[in-house]
């Protein structure tokens, strides 16, 4: 025990990092069940889980008992024990001199929200190749009991000997002490509608309507401030569900209220939020917690620039797999190659950087001329969620800008941060559709959604609403607007579809093109799409002086024609299509590439202007 | 983690060793552990003492003294010493004492001797013959009698504020005057307040000994440097007097606590008192009187209690590193300052911080392995109370490191130091140098003066400036960056604000359900700037209200019966659109973008954003912004310490620098002004008004501000005027004559336009006249003469504006659709 008075021993930094090493190594971390695929009550308390999530909320720190004494009902010995990774004390604790209080913070953490279904099954069954699924034992609930009890006693000895008794019950090193883990992971394929029955009762603070899936209570001990909020994050640590936390929250107890101010201060309200049951939402206590720069599955778990065998041999492709997926797009678009390319520029944009509040390489994208037979954006977005890791779909229809909630907000009395349909992890597709649109009247609520929605597209940031004042979060999330006409919100690229079905057609059209794809070609694109994001870019000095070069001339011939905004827009052209087409510098072509799809696109804006003449 | 003995924290979490205790025979050592088990078990049982001042809790509770092992053997341990300086509790000729919630129901505070001590280690302070001189309290290095003595002669030296019996004492005095006094004060708040607390009384009982108080004077230290910044609270703190500033999100209604029970037995109606310790009461379970069991009952009327009320404060959003939520904490308010606060104030808060085990639920053995932290608040500052009164001085003082202090002085001495601070503003937006050091110098500000005395009141010293051009000319990201550099800046888009929402409006608090008044964009960005977007899209009546505020820097607000001034001492930076989509280099800037000049005129400068045409410009652009597409991530990172150095390189100036005229600066000033009034004296127009003047002042000294100089010298006026001509060149050139004509934004017209206009309404005149004797004409027929007859083209404007002009020669009048002549 007096381990853990010694501060200088470390043993704390040496079993987080005995967990880091583990996990590096090869596949080890698909070892680890996630609270994403298992559900919670399959799962056995205060062992090692994982968890794919976002931040969605981060609650105060709070100060908890290091180190404390207590009396071991067995031999009435005084025994320090140690209070990290976990949420309850055991066996009467006496706050005398030994007690070092230490500090932690609590972030409230939902899955990713939006994340598509192929993402979610192909995560889980990783997991399912690597643990072998054994037979579902109908004894579960029984056996579970008596390892909890062998748990206890693992972690009287693991007090005692930290080091082997941690490694000992919680190590994912060999398959064979695995093993009796092993059978908790079972996929269970129905399990996330069994565990949103109950929580009927309490808001789980999804950002996005309709989402399911377990959100948690994570528990981080060092360093968290290096974490923001909406970071996605794939966390290993400590399950914990001890139903005493629940307790503490059931208990309302007028009497006792009146004597002690620090409990009934607090509203029911924040309790509720705080301390919700823990067989609906568990702690999690951090070992180590990884930020995640992007949830496709289907990539190594490594960097990219760590994994230089998986990069060239991605790269390589890369210019075939467009292709394909050019002729995969275009038959969904009418036809239209150009809508096409475009679509594929914008799926793989991304905001790479800032410059003071600009940010640099977002590309939203609104395609026009959409047919409003049909359900064809509902078609076009069913073709989207199955190329990309998250997304969402929103129709832009006056009663949902009226009555959602996109910006979060937060909530004094419960003291939380109610998520809104804006909070989303970086990277994901949020799907606008324009045809939804119908006459009438936004109120004051519609009127501040449609303004979100245009910061979010002009500055990609999000004003959260602090009730006192507003606090600016920036973002980084893909928005595509369908519409017929021009679209109300700003857009950085506009592009009028070039149908080449005529009207009368369109519905057997439609119904037609309704394709499946090969699941090894729909994972290849899935591939594709988010390394051409990862990849690095630059410009050679020869390039950016021919590009000077260019521009200059344009201005020449017609100062009208081209503008510091087109050149803007421009430039993100050229990058996105050299990445990809898997090339990481401008070329001299790529750049002509640009400029001629730019005219293009331009051109085919000018005679549609024409066609309409109320177009600006 | 920190070990337990690295932490000189509360109690619970055992303060066994403390190194700083001057003594070998530390607290440590076992006689004093075992005083303290007699504390314990004793207190309950000691007879009330009859006076009712001692029932009072003070650490030198009669109880207390059965602790000190005074050298003094006349003392007996219960009888009461009225000559110890722990008598704390007597009443001073009438005055009773209070007790002090805001330092917990207070411990008994035990206190060793330190017998052991050598004489001559407490020499110095002996001086003063008295028995407390030795006695620490239990745990802490705190020695009553030198700390009371020390404060005295501090209050005799610092002494500010007596009204109240409350005494206010800044802890940064109290650091200057002794360090060592200064940190046990912060490390020992609940023992040296007390002390301070004697200290206060004795001497001012001793100076007016007959006055009566409503309670005994109380101090209450602030300004406590040990914490600025809820984030960085940590388990250290606990127990330690801090300071913290933040937001007031919530209050709680009034809570009664009881301090002492009131027992009554059932039997013999033997009374008898029972303190709250740590919000529990042990209930008498035997009457002393009659000894019957389980016969006391607690009377609730006869019970004590004391105000309190929970007050939620949230971290301010100023003090927020980027990308996370703000943090709160509970601040619990006693006494006198329940109520002082509403939520939406920013205040600054000193109080213990103290930490609760959550309570242990019976049923359970395991209890939750958290603590519930809180403050206990013992001084309230309100920070955003000068927007209703004056500036507050201490309170915005922003904290500079020497070696910052250092950086930004080395900087401010670079001959090029203008230059390179405008070029580090916005770098993303591409040249627009003038503009760029006009929002510079409008960050900076001018100095502030104070002429009320004379009548004039304020004196604006803040620059406005106006940007309009072409759509697309990043004017916008360009506000964006203002209002992401300033602490306090403000945007908002003239489409989409109104008048309530630049200004303040009331609304009913849905928490207390009384009126309150909520202020709005410019009044927020009071000391600040206001950026505003699409400043041509608003609304009249909301650009009305901008008016008082760019002029007389206050808001006058009367609404549902709140009537009030408030301050709203914010610079305005304002874009606009032209009405047609392009600039029409043909129409001056009033008719570009149809503003009224009276508002016009009071920008300082307005400046055009165009796109210039010419190719070596394209090319530099060109480089620019390819190179804003490959720079690295370090390169990025460079930019954003420059951001920061900028951030705080302002805050310092516009703090610490207030620049005055040089004789030569203002003989440079005069010059200029002449000048500018003889340009247009030439051409029989004013060229220059006393405005203009005003501005030139604001922008020199804004430059000077730059420079970090006291004085505004001759280069300082150069620049300014520089500005100001380039400004106006842009701005004010009259697109008919190609001169610059300041008459343009200050009467909204132009001379030459003015001119024309006279000639009009003349020929018009004569026109009339040549008709005859015709009382009436019809408006139509009129227009359509004065068309034939003229060889330029009459608009329906200018004739309109040629009849408005006769009619104030009272020579005709219009009345609808028909012209009659009168005289």
């Amino acid at each position: 025990g007096f381990i853990f008075n010694n501060p200088n021993s470390g043993w704390e930094a040496k079993a987080v990092e005995f967990f880091k090493d583990h996990l590096k190594e090869k596949d080890a971390h698909t070892w680890v069940p996630s609270l994403n695929d298992v559900p919670l009550h399959y799962l056995k308390p205060n062992s090692l889980v994982k968890f794919r999530c976002l931040i969605q909320d981060m609650f105060d720190p709070e100060f908890y008992m290091g180190v404390y004494e207590a009396v071991d009902p067995s031999t009435k010995a005084k025994v320090l024990r140690c209070g990290k990774y976990k949420d309850v004390t055991e066996c009467g604790v006496r706050s005398l001199p030994n007690t070092v209080t230490a500090e932690r913070q609590t972030f409230y953490c939902v899955p990713i929200p939006g994340e598509n279904p192929w993402v979610k099954e192909i995560s889980s069954s990783c997991l399912a190749r690597v643990v072998p699924s054994t037979s579902y034992a109908p004894t579960r609930q029984k056996r579970s009991y008596e390892e909890d009890d062998d748990m206890d006693d693992m972690d009287t000895q693991m007090q005692r000997e930290p080091h082997t008794g941690m490694s000992c019950c919680l190590s994912p090193q060999s398959p064979t002490e695995q093993h009796g883990n092993g059978d908790c992971k079972r996929r269970e394929t129905e399990a996330p509608s069994s565990q949103t029955a109950p929580a009927s009762h309490l808001d789980l603070n999804f950002p996005l309507p309709g989402e399911k899936g377990p959100s948690c209570l994570v528990k981080v001990y060092e360093d968290w401030d290096g974490f923001k909020l909406n970071d996605t994050l794939e966390v290993f640590g400590i399950l914990s569900v001890s139903p005493a936390l629940s307790a503490l929250a059931d208990k309302k107890d007028a009497s006792s209220s009146l004597l002690d101010p620090t409990e009934c201060m607090e509203t029911a309200e924040e309790q509720r939020v705080h301390s919700p049951p823990a067989s609906l939402v568990p702690r999690l206590h951090v070992l180590y917690a990884k930020p995640l720069p992007h949830n496709n599955p289907l990539l190594p778990s490594a960097t990219l620039e760590d994994n230089s065998a998986f990069l060239s041999s991605t790269l390589s492709e890369m210019a075939s797999v467009r292709a394909e997926l050019l002729t995969f797009l275009t038959p969904i678009l009418l036809g239209d190659a150009l809508a096409a390319e475009y679509l594929i520029l914008h799926l793989i944009s991304n905001v790479y950087s800032r410059r003071d509040v600009l940010p640099l390489g977002k590309f939203t994208l609104n395609l026009s001329g959409c047919p409003t037979v049909a359900s064809y954006t509902e078609r076009f977005y069913q073709i989207i969620q199955q190329l990309v890791p998250s997304s969402y779909y929103l129709g832009m229809s006056l009663q949902n800008m009226n009555q959602m909630r996109f910006v979060p907000k937060k909530d004094y009395s419960a003291n939380r941060l109610v998520s809104g349909a804006l909070q989303l992890a970086r990277n994901t597709s949020l799907f606008l559709d324009e045809t939804q649109l119908e006459q009438g009247q936004l109120d004051t609520a519609g009127v501040r959604n449609v303004t979100a929605l245009g910061n979010l597209i002009t500055w990609q940031k999000v004003d959260y609403d602090f009730n006192y004042h507003q606090m600016e979060f920036p973002c980084n999330i893909n928005v595509l607007i369908a519409s017929e006409g021009r679209s109300l919100l700003p857009s950085d690229c506009q592009i009028h579809l070039q149908s080449q079905i005529t009207p009368p057609h369109m519905e057997e059209y439609l119904s037609s093109i309704h394709v499946h794809p090969q699941a090894s070609q729909l994972n290849k694109f899935r591939m594709y799409l988010s390394v051409a994001r990862l990849l690095n870019y630059s410009i050679s000095d020869e390039v950016t002086k021919s590009v000077e070069d260019d521009f200059v001339d344009m201005r020449k011939d017609d100062p009208q024609s081209i503008s510091a905004e087109d050149l803007h827009r421009m430039l993100v052209v050229a990058r996105l299509l050299s990445l990809s087409l898997g090339q990481t510098s401008l070329s001299r072509d790529s750049w002509l590439r640009a400029k001629h799809i730019e005219l293009l696109r331009r051109s085919r804006m000018e005679q549609h202007t024409c066609v309409n003449g109320n177009e600006p | 983690m920190s070990s337990p003995t690295s932490t000189p924290g509360g109690r619970k979490r055992g303060r066994n060793t403390n190194p700083s205790t001057p003594s070998s025979e530390g607290p440590t050592s076992p006689p004093s552990q075992r005083r303290r088990g007699q504390d314990s078990s004793t207190g309950d049982l000691m007879p009330m003492p009859t006076s009712p001042a001692t029932d009072m809790l003070s650490p030198a509770a009669p109880q207390d003294n059965s602790l000190l092992s005074s050298p003094r053997p006349s003392v007996l341990p219960n009888e009461v010493d009225m000559s110890s300086p722990l008598m704390y509790g007597t009443p001073m000729r009438g005055t009773p004492a209070r007790q002090r919630p805001d330092l917990g129901s207070v411990r008994k505070a035990p206190q060793v001797d330190l017998q052991s001590e050598p004489p001559s280690a407490d020499g110095a302070v002996t001086s003063e013959s008295n028995t407390g001189q030795r006695l620490v309290i239990w745990g802490t290095d705190v020695n009553v009698g030198t700390c009371k003595e020390k404060f005295q002669r501090k209050v005799m030296v610092f002494i500010s504020v007596v009204g109240d019996p409350v005494l206010n004492v800044n802890c940064l005095h109290v650091q200057s005057f002794d360090a060592e006094l200064y940190r046990q004060l912060i490390c020992y708040p609940q023992e040296v307040i007390p002390t301070f607390d004697m200290a206060v009384n004795e001497l001012f009982f001793e100076r007016f000994p007959d006055s009566i108080l409503e309670f005994q004077i109380q101090v209450r230290p602030y300004n406590a440097l040990k914490t600025r910044n809820m984030r960085n609270l940590n388990p250290e703190d606990i127990d330690q007097l801090i300071t913290i500033s933040g937001m007031v999100i919530r209050t709680s209604q009034l809570i009664p606590e009881m301090q002492e029970a009131f027992f009554q037995c059932q039997v013999c109606a033997f009374s008898t008192r029972v303190e709250v310790d740590r919000g529990r009461i042990a209930e008498p379970s035997v009457c002393r009187n009659c000894n019957t069991t389980h016969s006391l009952a607690i009377v609730h009327n006869r019970s004590v209690f004391s105000d309190k009320q929970m007050v939620k404060i949230q971290e301010s959003p100023e003090d927020m590193p980027a990308g996370q939520t703000p943090h709160t904490t509970i601040v619990y308010a006693h006494n006198d300052l329940v109520d002082k606060v509403q939520p939406g104030d920013r205040i600054n808060i000193t109080g213990v911080y103290r930490a609760v085990p959550m309570r242990a639920n019976p049923r359970q053995s395991n209890v939750k392995s958290v603590y519930k932290t809180h403050i206990d608040a013992i001084h309230f500052h309100k920070t955003d109370e000068k927007r209703l009164h004056g500036l507050d001085e201490d309170a915005e003082q922003k904290l500079f490191t020497e070696d910052r202090v250092q950086t930004l002085k080395e900087l401010a001495a670079k001959p090029d130091v203008y230059e390179r601070l405008s070029s580090a503003l916005a770098p993303s937006i591409y040249e627009h140098e003038d503009i760029k050091k006009g929002i510079l110098l409008q960050l900076f500000g001018g100095a502030r003066k104070d002429f009320s005395q004379t009548g004039r009141g304020n004196f604006r010293a803040d620059v406005n400036i106006l940007l309009c051009g072409d759509p697309g000319t990043s004017k916008s990201q360009l506000l964006q960056y203002v209002y992401n550099l300033v602490p306090r800046g403000q945007y908002t888009s003239g489409k989409g604000s109104s008048a309530v929402g630049l200004t303040a409006y009331v609304m009913r608090d849905p928490e207390t359900r009384q009126l309150v008044l909520q202020t709005g964009a410019l009044v927020l960005s009071d000391n600040g700037i206001c950026c505003i977007d699409e400043f041509d899209k608003m609304s009249d009546s909301t650009r009305s209200v901008l008016h008082e505020v760019m002029e007389q820097q206050t808001l006058s607000i009367a609404k549902a019966g709140i009537i009030c001034q408030l301050n709203a001492r914010t610079s305005v930076l304002a874009a606009a659109n032209p009405i047609e989509s392009q600039w029409n280099p043909k129409k001056t800037t009033i008719e570009n973008i149809q503003l009224p000049h009276t508002l016009l005129s009071r920008f300082d400068l307005i400046f055009l954003m165009l796109d210039p045409q010419d190719e070596a410009y394209d090319r530099r652009l060109a480089h620019h912004l390819v190179s804003l597409y490959y720079q690295s991530e370090e390169q990025i990172e460079e930019e954003f310490l420059d951001m920061a150095v900028l951030r705080d390189y302002i805050a310092y100036a516009r703090t610490y620098i207030n620049p005055r005229l040089s004789e030569e600066a203002s003989q440079a000033l005069i010059e200029a002004y002449v000048d500018m009034r003889k340009i247009g004296s030439g051409r029989g127009m004013v060229s220059a008004y006393p405005r203009q003047l005003e501005s030139l002042i604001r922008l020199a000294e804004a430059h000077a501000k730059v420079r970090f100089s006291e004085k505004v010298e001759t280069i300082d006026v150069e620049e300014a005027k520089r500005l100001h001509r380039e400004a106006l060149k842009q701005s004010a050139t009259d697109p008919r004559t190609g001169f610059v004509d300041i008459s343009i934004l200050t009467t909204g017209m132009s001379a030459t336009a003015r001119k024309r206009k006279e000639e009009v309404a003349q020929a018009l005149k004569k026109l009339i006249q040549a008709k005859g004797k015709t009382p009436a004409m019809k408006y139509q027929q009129l227009l359509e003469d004065l068309r034939g007859q003229s060889e330029n083209a009459i608009t329906k404007e200018l004739f309109d504006e040629a009849l408005r002009a006769l009619a104030d020669e009272d020579y005709l009048t219009v009345t609808g659709k028909t012209v009659r002549l009168l005289a």
